[in-house]
């Protein structure tokens, strides 16, 4: 069968497991951001434990690779008794991994706003909590957003890892099909396209939020 | 001079990084209505002095009274103890801050920067709050330019929305640190001439400069500061122009021959 | 007596759990460093590629950054292993996985290199150019050697980075660490112990690579004139 032909013939199982990586994707970003967004904030609350905590937490999911935190959020948690679905396991697992760089990249947005700011937002006597939310945080968002974006970007490429722990993804219907239709090169280039067509774009959006070098 | 009390007491305040001693136990009073001036060279002090006073810095030693109330300790039980961080931000309401590098919020707009105390600090409702910051504008001189944002302001403008914006928190104090150090020389006056308006006005002003004839013109007191320490104070006549301390003249002299 | 007994044949078997893992580990280190090699290679290539004025050679560069950038690894490597396979090459699986990764370092590390070139101050070029370099000798001379320091934290990154990838070529059976791993749980139904353990093997290979970086980075920095 032709590439054209076989495109025709499974392209509709191809959105809907492309469409399933992306939800994926947005389930472990939702994670990612609002939990990296606590660890940043614990990060910078200035105690020296909660420093230590976080600062282990970040080393831990950037020292292991992705593949080895998924075996165990969904392999090792079931053999001691709490068992997630391959989803579960995959959205739990990629979010936590990404709220590890995630946090790091707002803790550096949010150091990036100069100290004066916060000064005189004191100065007119606003609360520390007033001063993150109306003064820093909206010009740390600046700074935040291209590294936020590559994140995405890779979290979003990083959901074919969840394949191996069966989730239900793009790579892992590509298997599927692979086994049924025993083309594996086109299917395969055919997803990778697939892959292409969503992160490219999405890729240029962040270069142009991106602040000229 | 009667039993009227000071409206900033500071008593003993010393205050060092680590092992380096930046104040070395300063004693001042500051009346209601007083304009105070600081001079000295650089590494006085004088700056760090001033944001003890609403407690940017925290001394490590001694107090700062501010009318009465000690600013970023509280009384608990006979003991002090530091105030919540609500306590502190609700006196600092009645001191306004004007800083060197102007720190207008680069977000919001003039007209916004001075809204914004207003409306989250106040709490009070909006349409209010933009009479209120329009008219302070106006005072300042730069009405027209209330939807403009800092960064299409010239450094004279952006410290006089500055001003307008520490003014829009109504206080009772006025805080300068060298308000007008990092102007061009040619916006200098256009941001003294509202200082001077404030003076006029009654204002309580403690103000850390290095533009001298300002000082000696505007000022009821001035204190001159060298390596932590009070060296001299007095009116601006003493000071300028019959110092009694020889620090005080050399500094002066060394001003002069610019 | 008997606490003995119980203690030997688990002896055994943590011996041979600790040796199995530590073969997978030297596996995975060294499809690290064969893939390391492949990609700042043909990563430098890529780079002077994408700064030719020669428009076909610099738009192949980028073609080939984005393409390879924009597609999860994992795919590339299926990708590879089936194209070789169609094109009637047989690859032993390790070699395949680092050219799997060498090819998708070079296109991460062409980035790096471009930026750090780059990030070397302008007046340097032009100083090179005002006693007379050609731009080519103020290139290789002047502006190279700038931005090898500069490029050693986000090249240490990228190390650490491709140590934890490798991890995906156990999906193609490849016996490194992650895969080796997989087949002992599947033996022993030591789940969490085993996973945790490789979990800290990756840890404790990843930081040193890191704390390496630091060191090259400081240590090749020019030194300042007093």
């Amino acid at each position: 069968m032709s590439a054209l032909e076989l495109w025709n013939e499974i392209h509709l199982e191809l959105l809907a497991a492309a469409l399933a990586s992306i939800k994926l994707a947005l389930g472990a970003l939702t994670i990612g951001l609002v939990l990296g967004l606590f660890l940043a904030l614990a990060r910078l609350s200035g105690k020296g434990w909660l420093w230590r905590a976080t600062g282990i937490y970040i080393e831990i999911f950037r020292g292991t690779p992705a593949l080895m935190q998924l075996f165990i959020i969904y392999f090792g948690l079931a053999a001691i008794g709490i068992t997630f679905s391959s989803l579960q396991a995959a959205i739990i697992g990629l979010g936590l991994n990404a709220s590890a760089y995630l946090s790091e990249v707002f803790r550096a947005g949010i150091q990036a706003v100069p100290k004066g700011q916060t000064e005189a937002a004191l100065a007119i006597g606003m609360t520390r909590t007033q001063v993150m939310v109306w003064i820093v945080l909206p010009q740390a968002v600046r700074v935040m957003l291209a590294p936020a974006g590559n994140i995405a970007i890779s979290l979003l490429k990083d959901t074919s890892v969840a394949s191996l722990i069966a989730a239900p993804d793009l790579m892992l219907r590509a298997q599927d099909l692979s086994s049924q239709y025993f083309q594996p090169l086109e299917i395969y280039l055919i997803v990778g396209a697939m892959y292409f067509v969503l992160c490219f774009p999405l890729s240029l959006l962040v270069r142009a939020v991106e602040p000229d070098r | 001079m009667g039993d009227v009390q000071p409206l900033v007491r500071i008593a003993g305040l010393t205050k060092a990084f680590g092992s380096h001693v930046v104040l070395d136990g300063i004693d001042l009073d500051v009346m209601p209505g007083q304009k105070l001036s600081l001079i000295g060279p650089s590494g006085s002090g004088k700056t760090t002095l001033l944001r003890c006073v609403n407690h940017l810095e925290q001394p490590t030693g001694g107090h700062v009274l501010i009318d009465g109330q000690p600013i970023g300790v509280k009384q608990r039980g006979g003991k002090f103890v530091p105030m919540s961080s609500t306590e502190l931000a609700r006196m600092r309401m009645s001191i306004g801050m004007v800083f060197q590098r102007f720190n207008l919020f680069p977000h919001l707009s003039a007209l916004q920067n001075v809204m914004i105390g207003l409306v989250k600090v106040r709490r009070q409702p909006r349409e209010e709050a933009r009479e209120v910051a329009m008219s302070l504008l106006g005072k300042v001189g730069i009405a027209e330019k209330a939807d403009a944002f800092p960064d299409s302001l010239s450094g004279g403008q952006q410290q006089r929305v500055a001003i307008a914006r520490a003014l829009a928190m109504r206080p009772k104090l006025m805080l300068f640190d060298e308000a007008t150090s990092a102007l061009d020389p040619e916006l200098v006056g256009e941001v003294l001439g509202v200082m001077r308006q404030l003076a006029t006005e009654g204002m309580t002003m403690i103000i850390v400069t290095h533009e001298m004839r300002f000082a000696e013109s505007v000022s009821d007191q001035v204190v001159f500061m060298a390596d932590g320490k009070i060296v001299e104070k007095g009116p601006p006549h003493q000071i300028f122009h019959e110092p009694r301390m020889e620090r005080t003249r050399s500094f002066l002299r060394a001003i002069d021959s610019r | 007596m008997t606490d003995l007994f119980t203690w030997l044949p688990r002896g055994d078997l943590l011996g041979n759990i600790l040796s199995t893992l530590l073969l997978g580990a030297g596996t995975t280190l060294m499809l690290t460093a064969a893939s390391f090699v492949v990609a700042l290679t043909l990563g430098f290539v890529l780079a002077l590629m994408r700064r030719s004025p020669w428009l076909p050679l610099s738009a192949i560069a980028r073609i080939y950054l984005e393409i390879f950038r924009n597609i999860p690894i994992l795919t590339q490597l299926f990708i590879l292993y089936f194209g070789l396979a169609r094109l009637g090459i047989t690859l032993p699986a390790t070699v395949a996985a680092v050219l799997g990764f060498g090819l998708n370092g070079a296109a991460i590390l062409s980035e790096v290199f471009r930026a750090s070139i780059n990030a070397v101050d302008r007046g340097q070029n032009e100083a090179a150019l005002a006693i007379g370099m050609t731009p080519v000798r103020s290139f290789w001379s002047i502006i190279l050697p700038q931005a090898f320091p500069i490029a050693i934290p986000s090249v240490g990154n990228f190390l650490v980075g491709l140590l934890k990838d490798t991890s995906l070529a156990s999906a193609a059976a490849v016996p490194e660490l992650a895969f080796r791993a997989r087949m002992l749980v599947s033996e022993t139904y030591l789940t969490s112990e085993i996973y945790l353990t490789v979990a800290l093997i990756y840890l404790f290979l990843s930081l040193p690579i890191a704390h390496l970086a630091k060191r090259a980075e400081r240590r090749s920095l020019p030194q300042r004139a007093a």
